[in-house]
């Protein structure tokens, strides 16, 4: 039915310590700057990518989490922002390429979904315009061949009678089918990496799964490597590879899918596990986690999360805890946190009796 | 005022000593009968009516006094448009409204303004939930101002709401909108509603736009807020998760009509209608083991324009036949129904309704795929 | 999760309040101005044209309507006519400083009072919506079909010359696209949800027009408005130009260069003076206009 083969893996082959790693971010910081303020949304992102797998970063508002992947594109204004640290996709150094490059690269070897296909998409010009038109523009094809294309890619995130979809303004379509026409948008010059934030978030729970399933069969089937940001845990338990946890824009929890969702170390990861509402007992009030999210205007010294952290102690607000690994690849940032018989925990024993205890 | 549940062990029962209660509690505080909303599509030279969406299709329910009855449904289901419908912001075409035992609107019971100080409504936070150029003190002394409150009276009143919903009122009162956090917003909102001191508020989506731990905040905070304020909820939500945690009743929606009603322990454990069934599948689990490999349910939620002939589920339903292409089944009487009943608009439901899945009258056996067996 | 004993440091539960400081709507307009240095170099230049057109009667050296045969034309830097004389030997500066005060009254007079009408009408039509809205915004269009040139020498035309006139010439000139643009904002912000609210808590009419609506409305208004500031002076010279404004002597920009036209070849940069004039005042008003686009536009 179509065309779609694995990306040319010559291109993988980085100048990285790991060998395999497509994706390569290191010590990332990204600051906005204005007259009034620094924001500080990114403070120190590290992190690798195989080929063909799929990173889900999971953070709540502030966490910094859409800044660090929107940065892989640099998409940010360059007047405002601030970005030291490496970033490395396959053999291009996002850092130091040029505008000219950055733009050859989007859309082909490194593409984006987006929340809201309303805005993402040009209301101006039918779906099939706006698939063809990447395909153009990248592969240098004539019109006819762009509009092929077009049609393959739309039976390929089965949208249902595509030649007549293809005709289509982005207003006609439903919410279901926009996201779909964006997907298609996305792939159709064959990306290596594909970034999505929280690309369903804004749909109804039925779609939703229709498309995230359709995502995980598309990636395998193509060999991707995606990153996909969402504040969901259903999410990303549906498609994660590996799972990094965001927090005041540091990673404070990352490994394997299973590792982080169910046997969560950090207690951050641990807190919003608990209050996610899923199936708890009516008759008590829900787990919480008290405060707010720090202001990353005025980020304290120390760990990030220590103001509303049940188990924090002194030494929490000291300095921002160094990452501790396993052997599996588990990693968090706390002081309480050590590798115990070859595997990540939360050391109790660390913990030391409150003086002041306020249960939430 | 933090997370934490302020034991009630020695204050009165707020609902024995409200003033405000006409009706007695066996009375529902609601009661909507018949409610119908057609929009019309407009096109041509003239400006003529070519079609119509039939937003919100003849429904009824009601409410009990001091329950939580939890509403989903998906995009075009209707209940936003029910939503308005009930806060009289929209008109309705046809229908009635009875608040604690009085009609609404009519000669005799209870006038518009009646209404209005009775039931108000938690919108969702979308940066057009509060007016961006007046502090969120201002916007919360607008509803007592202009219930006739002088102007000391209403900023306090608003004071001690932020207060009571979790805001310092010194630190938040004279910020603006664009300040605040999701979350903190979303207080607002809810104080905001509970300015005119309402017995009922329909919070529409309410923490739908939150980060799952700041909507367990919210969530705790409208239960401690019931509890203390004696208050009944019409939560409206597409998320399955929280309608299962805040509700006790449940009605599900589909292209403008109820597919089923009931408490919502029987619903979860037990959906009767294949399309509650469906979307109770569409849930995520946690666990990556547990991934599914295909969706439960296809296609897109369809356009309320042209709604499907008979029953307007038939073209997704896994189990339809000829009867649901021609005749649109009936929920059943939910205004005589007990709340404790549990009603489905689906003829596998309805006895010699002519499906094949239809328990047989005569032994008046339960068809298998009820006794527990689903999808 | 096991029972793990708490850490040793107390949880902060508050809810925090952003860093910066309190700064309402206009003070934060204000200071995203203050760094605008256009922006405000063209408001302290509008200020020294509004305040040398107010003290004209004291900045001027000479009457503006005492003409000299003899000193017909005199050029640019002469001793005794620092912007030299126009054809009928009255001192440009004086001329350009009293017809300052014309052009700046035809400006922003005709401007407020099209905003006060033009804004009441859009805002009814916005809000209300339905055949009201019909029956307003399709009687603007009868207006809206005429270039507004044409328009504006019609109306003057029929009504006659003189200030009164030309200032209701231009005002009902103006009504139009002021009204359309409120009309827009008002339809905008009547569908957001905190008017729902304030309609829920069961609030008149005139309640919510005045403290939720016009609030909003005002500041895409205000920015129109300023940039129909210049188009007004231009459209006023332009009438005057045509002699459908005041009549001489008096001294008006718009009349100062339709006499001066014939002298063009004579002494080209006098005749010039008064289109400078207009120019500058006009970019002015514009640029400031943009600034303040800009300064208030953001949602923040």
């Amino acid at each position: 039915m179509n065309e779609m083969r694995s990306p040319d893996l010559s291109l993988v082959e980085a100048q990285s310590e790991t060998p395999e790693a497509y994706v390569k971010v290191k010590d990332l910081e990204v600051r906005f700057v204005s007259r009034e303020a620094t924001v500080k949304a990114v403070n120190g992102v590290s992190f690798e990518l195989k080929k063909g797998e799929v990173l889900c970063v999971i953070g709540e508002s502030g966490s910094g989490k859409s800044v660090m992947m929107r940065s892989l594109l640099q998409l940010h204004a360059k007047k405002r922002t601030r970005m030291t640290g490496e970033m490395r996709v396959g053999e291009h150094d996002i850092m130091k390429v040029t505008e000219k490059q950055m733009s050859e690269l989007r859309g082909s070897t490194i593409s984006m979904i987006f929340q809201e296909p309303m805005t993402a998409l040009d209301p101006l010009y039918t779906i099939g315009d706006q698939i063809a038109e990447t395909v153009m523009r990248h592969e240098r094809v004539d019109r006819d061949a762009g509009w092929k294309r077009a049609l393959e890619l739309l039976e390929l995130v089965r949208v249902p009678s595509p030649e007549r979809r293809l005709k289509a303004y982005p207003h006609e379509l439903s919410g279901g089918l926009r996201q779909r026409a964006m997907i298609a948008v996305a792939l159709s010059c064959r990306p290596s990496l594909l970034l999505a934030d929280e690309p369903t978030t804004a749909l109804d729970a039925s779609v939703q799964i229709q498309v995230l399933v359709l995502l995980r069969k598309l990636q395998r089937e193509m060999g991707m490597s995606m990153i996909f940001v969402t504040h969901d845990l259903g999410v990303a338990a549906q498609i994660a590879d590996k799972v990094a946890v965001m927090y005041a824009g540091r990673i404070i929890e990352y490994g394997n899918a299973r590792d982080v969702l169910m046997h969560p170390e950090h207690p951050y990861t641990r807190a919003m596990l608990s209050s996610t509402i899923k199936d708890q007992d009516r008759s008590a009030p829900l787990d919480t986690i008290a405060g707010t999210p720090p202001d990353l205007r005025a980020l304290p010294d120390g760990c990030s999360f220590a103001p509303r952290c049940k188990y924090a102690g002194p030494e929490c607000l000291a300095a921002m805890p160094d990452p501790i690994s396993d052997g599996r690849g588990h990693m968090a940032r706390c002081s309480k946190v050590r590798v115990m018989g070859g595997l990540l925990m939360f050391d109790e024993a660390m913990a030391r009796p409150s003086t002041d205890l306020l249960s939430a | 005022m933090t997370d934490v549940i302020e034991t009630t062990g020695s204050s009165p029962d707020p609902r024995a000593t409200d003033t405000r209660d006409r009706g007695g509690p066996a009375q529902p505080m609601l009661i909507v009968e018949n409610i119908k909303k057609y929009f019309p599509i407009r096109a041509g030279l003239l400006n003529k009516k070519v079609a119509e969406v039939k937003a919100v299709d003849d429904i009824s329910f009601y409410v009990l006094k001091g329950e939580t009855l939890g509403i989903v449904g998906e995009s075009g289901c209707g209940k936003s448009t029910l939503a308005r419908l009930l806060m009289y912001l929209i008109d309705k075409d046809e229908g009635h409204l009875i608040l604690d035992g009085d009609p609404v609107g009519e000669k005799t019971g209870t006038s518009l303004d009646g209404l209005r100080r009775s039931l108000q409504m938690v919108f969702q936070d979308s940066y057009s939930s509060l007016n961006p150029r007046l502090p969120i003190e201002n916007s919360i002394a607008y509803g007592p101002k202009v219930q006739g409150a002088t102007a000391k009276s209403a900023k306090e009143q608003a004071r001690a709401l932020l207060e009571k919903v979790g805001l310092k009122a010194d630190r938040f009162g004279q910020r603006y909108p664009h300040e605040l956090s999701g979350g903190q917003k979303q207080r607002v909102n809810i104080a905001r509603a509970l300015a005119l001191d309402p017995r009922l508020l329909i919070l529409d989506e309410a923490v739908s736009a939150l980060d799952k731990s700041v909507e367990a905040q919210v969530l705790n905070l409208l239960g401690e807020l019931k509890e203390q304020l004696n208050l009944t909820y019409i939560f409206i939500s597409h998320d399955l998760h929280v309608v299962k945690y805040i509700s006790d009743r449940v009605l599900v929606m589909y292209l403008g009509q109820v597919v089923e009603i009931g408490p919502v322990d029987k619903i979860y454990e037990n959906p009767l209608h294949p399309y509650t069934q469906a979307l109770l599948a569409c849930r995520l689990s946690m666990d990556p083991d547990e991934r599914v490999d295909s969706a439960p349910l296809a296609g897109d939620p369809p356009n309320p324009v042209n709604p499907p002939s008979g029953c307007r589920f038939h073209t997704r339903c896994p189990f339809a036949e000829e009867v649901c292409m021609s005749k649109a089944p009936s929920l059943g009487d939910a205004l005589r129904a007990d709340a404790s009943e549990h009603l489905a608009a689906c003829h596998m439901v309805h006895a010699g309704s002519g499906h094949s899945k239809a328990p047989n009258p005569d032994t008046r056996q339960l068809p298998l795929w009820q006794q527990g067996e689903m999808r | 999760m096991t029972d793990i004993p708490a850490g040793s440091l107390p949880v902060d539960k508050s809810q925090s309040v952003p860093s910066t400081k309190v700064r309402g709507y206009w003070g934060s307009v204000w200071n995203r101005l203050r760094y605008d240095y256009v922006t405000l170099f063209c408001m302290a230049l509008i200020a020294a044209i509004v305040l040398a057109a107010i003290f004209a009667p004291w900045l001027s050296p000479m009457d503006p309507e005492k003409s000299s045969m003899a000193n017909r034309l005199r050029p640019i830097g002469h001793a005794k006519f620092g912007l030299g004389t126009d054809e009928q030997g009255r001192d440009m500066i004086s001329r350009l400083l009293w017809g300052g005060r014309v052009s700046l009254l035809m400006g922003i007079v005709p401007v407020f009072f099209a905003t006060l009408i033009g804004g009441a009408f859009g805002i009814i039509a916005g809000y209300y919506g339905g055949k009201v809205n019909m029956v307003i915004m399709r009687t603007m269009d009868v207006f809206f079909a005429f270039p507004s040139v044409l328009l504006a020498v019609a109306i003057a035309g029929s009504l006659g010359g003189g200030i009164g006139n030309q200032m209701i010439t231009l005002t009902v000139v103006l009504i139009p696209p002021l009204c359309r643009v409120a009309e827009t904002a008002t339809a905008q912000v009547r569908s957001l949800d905190f008017v729902d609210a304030a309609r829920a808590s069961g609030a008149s009419t005139y309640s919510i027009i005045t403290s939720h609506v016009l609030i909003n409305v005002l500041s895409p208004v205000l920015v129109y408005s300023s940039t129909l500031v210049s188009i007004s002076i231009i459209l006023a010279s332009g009438l005057s130009f045509l002699g459908l404004g005041v009549s001489p002597p008096t001294a008006d920009w718009g009349l100062m260069l339709s006499t001066l036209r014939q002298s063009i070849y004579v002494q080209p940069l006098v005749a010039a003076l008064p289109g400078v004039c207009i120019l500058i005042t006009s970019i002015a008003f514009n640029l400031v206009s943009d600034g303040l686009r800009q300064a208030m536009d953001v949602k923040a």
